[in-house]
This record gives C-alpha cells, structure tokens and sequence, in this order.
C-alpha cells in the first residue's frame, strides 16, 4: 500500500510506540492478549508484567500493542505499579555465605581466648569481610578489643543467628512482586541502609475486554486509497475513527503582505469613488516641487535637516519650469492674487535642493500644473496616490524614517469645505470609520485646513485618522488655474490603519526586513465592515 | 506642533471659568487647539524613562495640574497662557480683541537705537526695540515671559538662527542703544549664566565655556551660528555696557527680576519680517501687564554707515493692525455656509477679526466683510484665512456636509496596475511578499553583494549608516529577510518576492519639465533559499512572468526543451532569451556563482523590434554573498525591470 502520510498518521487513533523485535511480531502479541481474554466477559490479565513473564514475551511490546488495541476499544487498560525489593550484589553473596558479622564471630570463635590481630583477621576472611563485620561484631557486642594487646576476641559465642542472610533469603525467596510484606520496615530499612537492598517500582497494567473485544484483531484501514477503488474493497474495509481536533495541513503557497492588501482595498475604495491614481513613482525631489509650489515658506521647520533627507548627490535640481518658478518666486516674495505674500526673499538655490518627497503632494502639485496647462485647458479631476514618503523623525514603535502616504484631492469650480468634509465622509465609510469630527487645524499649504478625527471601531475610541484642507490659493494661482477653481485634499498614513487592522503594535513588525513571515502568512484578508452592514446589526 | 504647557487653574483663573477636562477639551477642539495632555510635574518625573528620581525627590515636586495644550504652527500668539486665554475669552464672547496702543516715547533720547550697518551686516543684520513702561511682575509671569521667548525661539526664531529675542531691565542701563558687531575678544561682560556667577568673559572665551560647560548644554546649540565669525554680534548702551551677545546670552547687568518696572525688549534677526513678528508677538503678550495695558513705548532704529551718516531708519514695533476685505459670498462659498452678511460680521468678533463692517464692493462680488487683522495674527495673507476663521468661529462640526458634483472615472496607473497583477501571480507561485526599505547602506547596496560601488542617490542627513543612499537593487532587503528568518522552514525551499522601486542617477529624465538628475525604476526582485540552489525554480519564475506577459521564448532558447514547452499565444514582437552572464562583464555579475549566473534579453517593438535589451539577471548567489547576509542556505535570485514590459 501506498505510504500513509505524516498527517493521516496524526489524525488517526493510534497513539501505540513499537518497538522494533523481530520477533515474536505484533499481531503474535495481539493474538496472545486477545486470547488470554478469550474466557469470558469478566476475563482479565491482571499484570501485564506477569503476563509478559509467563508468556516469554517482551513488556515493552505488549505495552504498545495494548495501547493500540485500546484505541480501537478491544481491550480496556487500567494502570497499576508494583513495588518490590531487589537484591544487590553484596547481599547475594551474604545469601551463600552468610553476613560479614558472622564470618567474623566465627573466626574469633575459632580463635579462641587469644583473639586474633587486625591482620590475622583480615587473611582470615579478607578485608572488605573484616571492615564491616568488625564494626558490626563491635557494635553487636559479639567481640571487645583486648586493651593491652590489641586483639579482638570474641564475647558471645552461642545463640547467635545470622538475622541478616535470614531475612535476605526469605526476600529472595518470595514471589516476585510480592516481597515487600516479608519482613518488617525496621529490618527493611536498616537493608537498605547497608545498601543491600533497593526498593523497585515497576510500572504494568491490568487488562480487560473492551467495548469491541473480538478474538480477532480485524485491521482498520487509515486511509481511502486508490488500489481500494480499483478493487472495491472499500465496500468491505472498515475505517479508522477520525481525530477531527487537530488543525488541517499547512496550505503552503505564498502570500501577500498584509500592508499591501489593505493598500489594495483603499485603492478600490478611492477607484469605487472615481479617482484617477497619480504617478507617484518619482522619490527625489526639488525642494521647489516639495515645499515652494506649495507656498511653503523657504524659512518653514519643515525644510530643516531634521525633518527632512537632503540629498548630497545629485544635491541640486538641474532644471524646473522656469516661467512658472518665476511666479511663484513673485507669490513668495511679493503676494499677488489677493495675497500679500510671505515678504521674504525667495532663494533659488534654496529652491533647488534637491530631497527626498517629505509627501506625495509634491506630486499633487505637478498633475495641477499639469491639469492647468494642458491642451484644452483645465478640466476638473480627482486625484488619488498610495506610495512612499521619507521623514527624518527620530524613529519609535509608531515611525519609521519612510512610510505610505494615502492622498486624495479633488480639483473643481467652487468647491468647498462641505464637499472636503462629504468627501472625507465617504472616504472613511469605505474603511467601517462612520463618526466622524473636523478640528481646525493649520498646514503651510492648505487653508482652511482640519485634522479628522474618527471614532475608531476597533480601538473603541477617538483618534486623529488624518488631515485635510483646501489648497490655499498663492498655491493654485501661479499654476495658472483658473480663479474660481479650487482644491479639497485629504491625507493619512497607510501603516496606521494597517497596524490597526491587524493588530500590529510596533511599525518593524510590519515594514522593512525584521517582519516574521509567520505574521505575513497568517495575515486574513482585508475587509472593513462597511457602514450597511452596522446598520443591519442595530435593526 | 508646539507644545505649550500651562497651569490648568492659571488658565481658569484667566479665563474666569472652570472646565472638566473633558468640557476643556471640547473648547479647544472647536477652537483649533488640542488638549494634548493632563499631568503634572510630578506625573511627568513618574513617568520618565531617562530619569529617574527618588521618592523624596519626587515628594518635592508639585502635584499642581498641568494642560499640555498643542497650537498651530503658525500662531505664535497661542505660545504662552496669556495669548492662549486671550484667545479663549474673546472665542467665547467674553472679552472684546484688545487694541494695541503705541504711545510716544516718555524719553526720546533713551528710545533710541544706532546700528553700525557694515559690522552687523557681516553676521546678523538687524534689530527692532520696544520698550514696555510700569510692567508688574509676579513670579508666575515672570516664568511666562520667559517661557514665551523660549518658544519663539525653538519655533518662529528656528533656534534662534533667524531672530533671538533679548529683554533687559531698562532701569538698570543707560539709553540710547548701539548695535554693532565686534572682534570677540574686544567683547567683555559678566553673561547672565547660572555658572561662574559674576565672572568675566571676553567674547572668544564664553564661546569655550559654552561649547565645554555640562551646565550650559543648553546653551551649546547655539554657538556654531556666530562661533567662526570674525565678528560677533552685540548690544550696548550709551555707557559701553554688554546688553547682549545675540543669539547667545543677554548680560548679567540688565538681568529683569521681580521688581523690574521698564522692560526694554530687543530682537536681532536675520530676517527682519520674523523679527518683528517676533517682537510684535511679545509685545502683544505682555503689554497687558503695563500701567496702561496694550501700551507700549517706540523704539527709533537708525542705521549708519561708516561715515555715521544715517542710510537707513525706521520706528518699531510695528504693531501694525490692519484692514482687510473679504467678500460675504467668497466666505460662504468657500466655507459652504450661508450666513448672512451682517451676522458674519459679528461671527469675527469671536476670532480676534473684529471690528468687522461691511462695506459694499463691485456687483460681482458683493458685499464685502471688512476685519481689522491686529498685529498678532501674521498669519493672515489672504481672504481665504478669513474665511478659515469664520469657518472655526461658525464651527466645523456644524457645517453641512455636501459631495463635489465632480464626474470623473477612476484609473489607476498601469504601471501599478502591471505590478499588481504580477504581485497576485507571484504569490500564487508559492512566493512570499515583503516590504523592505527604499533607505540602506553603501555597503548592503554594493560591498556585500560583491559588486563595485557605483553611483546612487546619496543622503547628506541620514539618520543613521542603514539610511546611507536609495538603494539601487532590491536584493540586499530580500537577503537581510531572509536572515532575520532563519527559523522559518527551508527544507521546502523558502521563497520571497518583492515589487518596488529603485532609484537611480540619471542627468535626462524629466518629469513635469523638470530634472532631478535622478529616476525611480520598478522591479521584481525574487529568491529562492533551500537545501539545494534553486536556479531552476527562479529560471521557471522567469519564463512564468514572460508568458504572463504574453513574451514569446526565442525558438532557439527552447529548442531543446522538447515537449516541456508548451507555446502560448504571445503578443506580435516581443520576444525574451536568456544567456549566461559571464563573470566580470557587468557590475552585478560578481553577485552570482560563477557559471551559474544569466542574463535576461528582450526584444519588444519598444526597443526597435532588432537589438535586444538586458532587462534583469538571476542565477545562484555567491557564497561569500551569503556568508555577507548571514545566510544559511544556497540562495538563487532574480532581479529585472517592470518599466520595458509595460
């Protein structure tokens, strides 16, 4: 038959261990447990050990046949151990020859009133006799010590028993098993002091039928193979129970990673609302398209080395549109359009530092430049892009020195902050955010500007979900659109509802090379609980 | 955002009215400031993780609670409590906006500021002064006063490199004033520093002190701005006394204390708008505590060239309030309300825009709103920040939401369109997607892949050697995956992908009529790491992403596949082989196993439809690459461009 995988192995009840001996085999063992049962009901084996003794066959193995009769409900197992004293090599040779207090009374008997010296002792029983038998000849007061010449002489010479060979014989000689009641504890432990004897717990088992006791083991089959329909013996093939609390094979395949899959629901999300996606594939930037066509100051924090990553090479841009740059110098320096401008000097060479984007509204920029100065004229769009941005902000659990930057705008005749707030409305329904509240707020390119904040569904509470505000007009007017259009926009982090999503409590857990691919692989899909759906569970 | 953290029953006391924390919140929120925080000192000390104080010590620290309140960037009246309730009171109705009173100088001779145009010109150029007359001091505003001028100097000042404010008891020198700017060592004075108290110091040597004294750390910062200029910048009075060593530290003989009566304020700038934005804002924040609050007295500032002939002059501070107009319908269209003219008048009294009037304007656009902008709010440029005020005033929350009638059909960029599609294929292949940095090191990017170090976008800032240069391959981010999951298992073989952008330098590539010297590229970058190299399975990865493509083999590249290859209907010109990638005759070849490297070559109707173009390479990675990455197994990787099969 074909190999039985690893896992239908694990599925099916057989928990038994075999032990490889070649012989006898394991349906012999079956066979020997099975019939000692044959009896009647009430049929036992009431030591599995005893068993194995009488019957010449190894514990170890009935053990694991038991084990996998067990499983399938032939024979039912009950634990028991057996406690029992064994002899130790010592004690042997006191059972033939008798204890060492004895082999030296004897020679001290046989010595007579004279006694014998310690080396005449030794040569007459040996040395290790004549240590311990002395001490315990001492003790007994079966023996003194002569104080003038030294030597031992015996004290009692009639009466005296050998308790000790006594009391090891009566252990030897009883049952296997069962000699634990044959003397008493004191004796016991004074054998056992004199490390004799030991005391041995061994582990066996009583068994009886099972529920399905038959004389004869019938084999179920693991698994359905392909011989067993060829040769229909799946009709009459008896299967084994399934184990259905264990968890299914691994699917193997490969997987996305969670932040991209939340990108690509925000994606449909923003698509679902007729955005058009920007190219956003461009990380170097001039200062110029970064910070100056959005009406950034040049003096603005921002634009200092430690917010943003300055570029050494290539560190200067080699060419902007430059009837273009020359109005939003003038924006700069000397307003115009309504405005009454920063009032400062506007630096090209400031302007042409080159960086990389600090956000993706560096492009927002050139697609409304674009939009201005295409053929035909400007025409109203929505705009959206998820891509990359790089701070330089001392990194924590929640930053890291680039992140995705989701940006949405919209660019019409006369829209305003009702429409930014409608429009941020349906974005967010998109991703389950339905509570939502507009804190004023201040960005260098956008007025007015508000930060959104959401009642976040799965952190229970509010918390800033992004910025937003209409791009201020020094912004648009030297891009050459048209006075009355304006420009609502939004942005957030894509890493933050990511985190949020899934779980996720530091930022390396979810970008950059630390990831655990444990984490990418058992990632769910991306789905938010849409508005309709909350609805629908409060009727 | 600055952070400005005040007493909470100060506040209230200011205000004259008590908040939970929960009802300030809400005020702030619909005001456009943020409750960031309620703590006190001794919260804060308990919550420290870099120090960390004893039970007596923190026993010693007040239990006194503490709004942490986050301000608008641009509002530098909202950096201290008294702008901050100010604000709040005219918000909520209960006071009117003050109005700024400049007074005529009670001592002409002493109001009076001489600059020496070609010294300080050299190194900071201007100064603008006011003097504030029977200003009343306690300790809780003298803190303020203090902690306003440290704000300004982290934020509007850029840490004092564009202005330093410097403010001195005027009682205790002697108008006029001179600015000039001088040898460091001809410059001495006792400076107003905590160490050495009453020690002498020339200008060189405070310089040393500064940059050496652990006391002064905080001072440190600020020496590189005039440290290596041959003159320093200072401030004295008519008797030769050291006011200031801007940007540095005010001298210790104009020190203000408690019993300071006449406050002679200074600020020396780079740029003379922030500078009297600067002095303007501490102007409108203290006047209120003179005799007659909102009063302040002029300065006249004469600039004199080396003759001593005057070239330039002008009265400060400017405190200069404003009218500007913004038309009704503007206001209402913009925000998307609809308030009536007059009531919109009033809505800006709530917002420090009052007095407001409407005056009429052309027939196109309407009634106008006339608002009197008051020297504090420098950030009103334009109509629009008009409107945004009236927005706050009206309330944000209260607006009707709308949606923009814009008709428009969504698109993606079929750049990402392509990736996207390949990323699902890739990832049905049995490869596992990450998201690696678009930052590295020179040495991840170049060294450790055995390849020459060649051009690629540098940073002059990064924050640290992992953020050196915009890598130019994806394949260092794979390899240091691959190492940081060793425990993953490869007897399978582990397979990884990534599809993202490399940048690299390039002088032609224009976008938006513009020319960084610099183009992104998009790539997919894939390995395969297990008990034996691989080749074969990213070879496979190869071809599956050509047919993928609809990329027709070369016959002769599958000439000897026999029945293995299966031809598919494949776009009309466009073609793929492979050849071996000879070592030593490319930057990336040193990459790859010698003899177990390939090159991949297109031919598309894009590149002329004759010469073939490299479009990415793969092969099994040399073992000193791995040895570099720390990885274990044998490792084949692939690398091509996205861009030439769009």
């Amino acid at each position: 038959p074909p190999p039985v995988s690893k896992q239908i192995k694990a599925r099916i009840r057989s928990r038994g261990h075999h032990h490889l001996s070649e012989q006898p085999t394991m349906s012999d063992i079956e066979s020997a447990i099975l019939s000692a049962l044959s009896s009647g009901p009430d049929a036992t084996i009431p030591d599995s050990f005893a068993f194995a003794t009488t019957s010449s066959l190894d514990h170890n193995s009935i053990v694991g046949t038991c084990k996998s009769l067990e499983a399938d409900a032939y024979v039912s197992v009950a634990e028991r151990s057996t406690q029992f004293y064994v002899l130790g090599k010592e004690a042997e040779s006191i059972v033939q020859n008798g204890s060492q207090e004895i082999l030296v009374l004897n020679a001290l008997i046989a010595a007579g009133e004279d006694g014998l010296s310690m080396p005449e002792l030794q040569s007459a029983v040996g040395k290790d006799v004549c240590k311990i038998g002395m001490g315990n000849c001492l003790k007994n007061k079966w023996a003194k010590k002569d104080k003038a010449s030294g030597k031992l002489i015996a004290v009692a010479t009639e009466g005296i028993k050998d308790d000790v060979k006594e009391q090891l014989i009566a252990l030897k000689s009883a049952p296997e098993g069962e000699n634990t009641k044959v003397i008493d504890d004191k004796a016991a432990a004074a054998l056992k002091r004199r490390k004799l004897i030991s005391l041995i717990t061994r582990k066996s088992y009583t068994i009886s039928r099972g529920q399905e006791y038959a004389p004869q083991r019938v084999k179920k089959a693991a698994d359905l193979t392909k011989e067993m329909l060829e040769s229909g013996k799946w009709k009459d093939t008896t299967f084994k129970e399934y184990n259905f609390q264990t968890l299914g094979n691994s699917v193997g395949g490969g997987y996305l990673h969670p932040l991209m899959k939340v990108r690509a629901e925000f994606r449909k999300i923003l698509m679902e609302m007729g955005f058009e996606e920007m190219p956003t594939n461009k990380w170097v930037e001039s200062s110029f398209w970064n910070f100056d066509s959005l009406f950034q100051p040049q003096s603005h924090p921002a634009r200092d080395a430690h917010d943003t990553f300055f570029i050494k090479e290539p560190a200067a841009t080699i060419s902007v549109p430059e009837e273009y740059y020359e109005r939003v110098k003038t924006m700069h320096e000397k307003g115009g359009s309504g405005s009454i401008g920063y009032r400062t000097e506007f630096k090209r060479e400031e302007a042409m530092k080159n960086l990389l984007r600090t956000h993706t509204t560096a492009v927002s920029s050139q697609m409304l430049y674009k939009l201005a100065n295409q053929p035909g004229g400007f025409k109203p769009a929505k705009y959206y892009s998820i891509d990359r941005v790089f701070r330089n902000e001392s990194m924590d659990a929640t930053h890291l020195c680039e992140f995705h930057q989701v940006e949405g705008l919209v660019a019409d005749y006369n829209l305003s902050l009702g429409d930014l707030i409608g429009t941020i409305e349906t974005f967010f329904r998109g991703i389950g955010i339905t509570q939502l509240r507009f804190k004023p707020a201040f960005n260098p390119y956008t007025e007015p500007s508000m930060e959104v904040f959401g009642y976040h569904p799965d952190l229970k509470k509010w918390t800033e979900i992004g910025n937003s505000g209409m791009f201020r007009p020094e912004m648009l007017a030297p891009m050459g659109l048209p006075k009355d259009v304006r420009v609502i926009a939004w942005g957030l982090s894509l890493e933050r509802p990511t985190m949020i999503k899934y779980r996720i409590d530091n930022i390396r857990n979810l970008f950059g090379h630390k990831v655990d691919m444990g984490m990418t692989k058992n990632a769910p899909i991306c789905r938010f609980e849409t508005a309709e759906e909350e609805e629908e569970e409060k009727v | 955002m600055p952070t400005v953290g005040v007493s909470r029953d100060a506040l209230f006391a200011h205000l004259g009215r008590t908040y939970t924390d929960e009802e300030f919140d809400e005020l702030a929120f619909e005001f456009g400031v943020e409750l960031d925080e309620v703590t006190s000192e001794k919260l804060e000390a308990t919550k420290s993780d870099t120090v960390k104080l004893s039970k007596a010590q923190l026993a010693e620290l007040s239990d006194e609670v503490i709004y942490k309140i986050d301000v608008p960037a641009n509002r530098y009246d909202l950096l201290c409590i008294e702008g901050i309730s100010r604000s709040l009171k005219v918000f909520l109705g209960d006071m009117d906006a003050p109005t700024f009173n400049i007074v005529e100088a009670s001592d002409e001779k002493v109001a009076n500021m001489t600059v020496i145009k070609s010294n300080t010109d050299t190194i900071r150029p201007y100064v603008v002064c006011a003097i504030l007359r029977d200003v009343t001091f306690d300790e809780e505003r003298y803190q303020s006063f203090i902690e306003l001028q440290d704000q300004l100097h982290r934020n509007l000042c850029r840490n004092r490199t564009l202005v330093a404010v410097g403010t001195h008891d005027l009682d205790e020198v002697k108008g006029p004033f001179t600015y000039d700017a001088r040898s460091p060592k001809d410059i001495q004075f006792v400076p107003l520093t905590h160490t050495d108290e009453g020690r002498e110091f020339d200008g060189a040597s405070l310089m040393e002190h500064y940059e050496t004294e652990v006391a002064c750390k905080h001072l440190k910062p600020f020496v590189p701005i005039i440290k290596n200029s041959p003159l320093y910048p200072v401030v004295l009075d008519s008797e030769g006394t050291v006011l200031s060593l801007p940007p540095i530290i005010n001298g210790s003989k104009s020190r203000i204390t408690l019993n300071t009566k006449n406050v002679f304020i200074e600020c020396t700038a780079t740029d003379l708008t922030k500078a009297n934005i600067v002095l303007d804002t501490v102007v409108a924040m203290f006047s209120e505590y003179a005799a007659v609050p909102f009063s302040v007295e002029p300065v006249t500032v004469n600039y004199v060239n080396d003759a001593n002939d005057v070239v330039n002059s002008y009265v400060t501070p400017q405190m200069y309030t404003r009218k500007e107009t913004a038309s009704v319908k503007l206001v209402n269209s913009l925000i998307g309300i609809d308030v009536d003219p007059e009531p919109m008048a009033m809505l800006c009294n709530k917002i420090q825009l009052g007095p407001a009037r409407i005056i009429p304007g052309t027939d196109e656009e309407g009634p106008l709103l006339e608002v009197t902008v008051p020297p504090t709010r420098s950030d009103i440029l334009h109509a629009v920040d008009i409107a945004e005020d009236i927005g706050i005033a009206y309330g944000y929350n209260n607006i009707v939401k709308t949606a923009p009638q814009t008709c428009t059909v969504g698109k993606e960029q079929p750049l990402n369109h392509l990736g996207d599609l390949l990323r699902e294929e890739i990832g049905r292949a049995g490869y596992v997607e990450v998201l690696t940095h678009g930052l590295c090191s020179r040495h991840d990017n170049f060294t450790a892949l055995k390849r020459p170090v060649t051009a690629a976008v540098s940073l002059s800032n990064p924050a640290n050697v992992e953020y050196e240069v915009v890598r130019t391959t994806l394949l260092p981010g794979l390899l240091k995956c691959l190492q940081h999951n060793k425990s993953m298992s490869f007897t399978g073989g582990f397979k990884l992908f990534e599809i993202s952008d490399v940048v690299l330098p390039d002088d032609k590539h224009v976008v938006t009529e513009t020319i960084v010297g610099a183009k992104n590229a998009r790539r997919v970058c894939a390995t395969y790491s297990g008990p034996t190299s691989g080749f074969e399975i990213v070879h496979g990865l190869v071809d599956r992403i050509m047919t993928l493509c609809e990329v027709a083999p070369q016959d002769d590249y599958v000439a000897s596949s026999g029945n293995a290859y299966v031809k598919v209907h494949c776009k009309e010109g466009w073609y793929y082989t492979i050849r071996e990638l000879k070592t030593g005759t490319s930057d990336v070849s040193g990459t790859y196993f010698p003899g177990r490297a390939a090159e991949i070559l297109l031919t598309s109707p894009k590149s002329g439809g004759k010469e073939p173009v490299v479009i990415g390479t793969f092969g099994i990675l040399h073992p000193e690459v791995l040895g570099n990455f720390d990885i274990l197994y044998p490792t084949s990787a692939v690398e091509l461009n996205l861009d030439p099969l769009l």
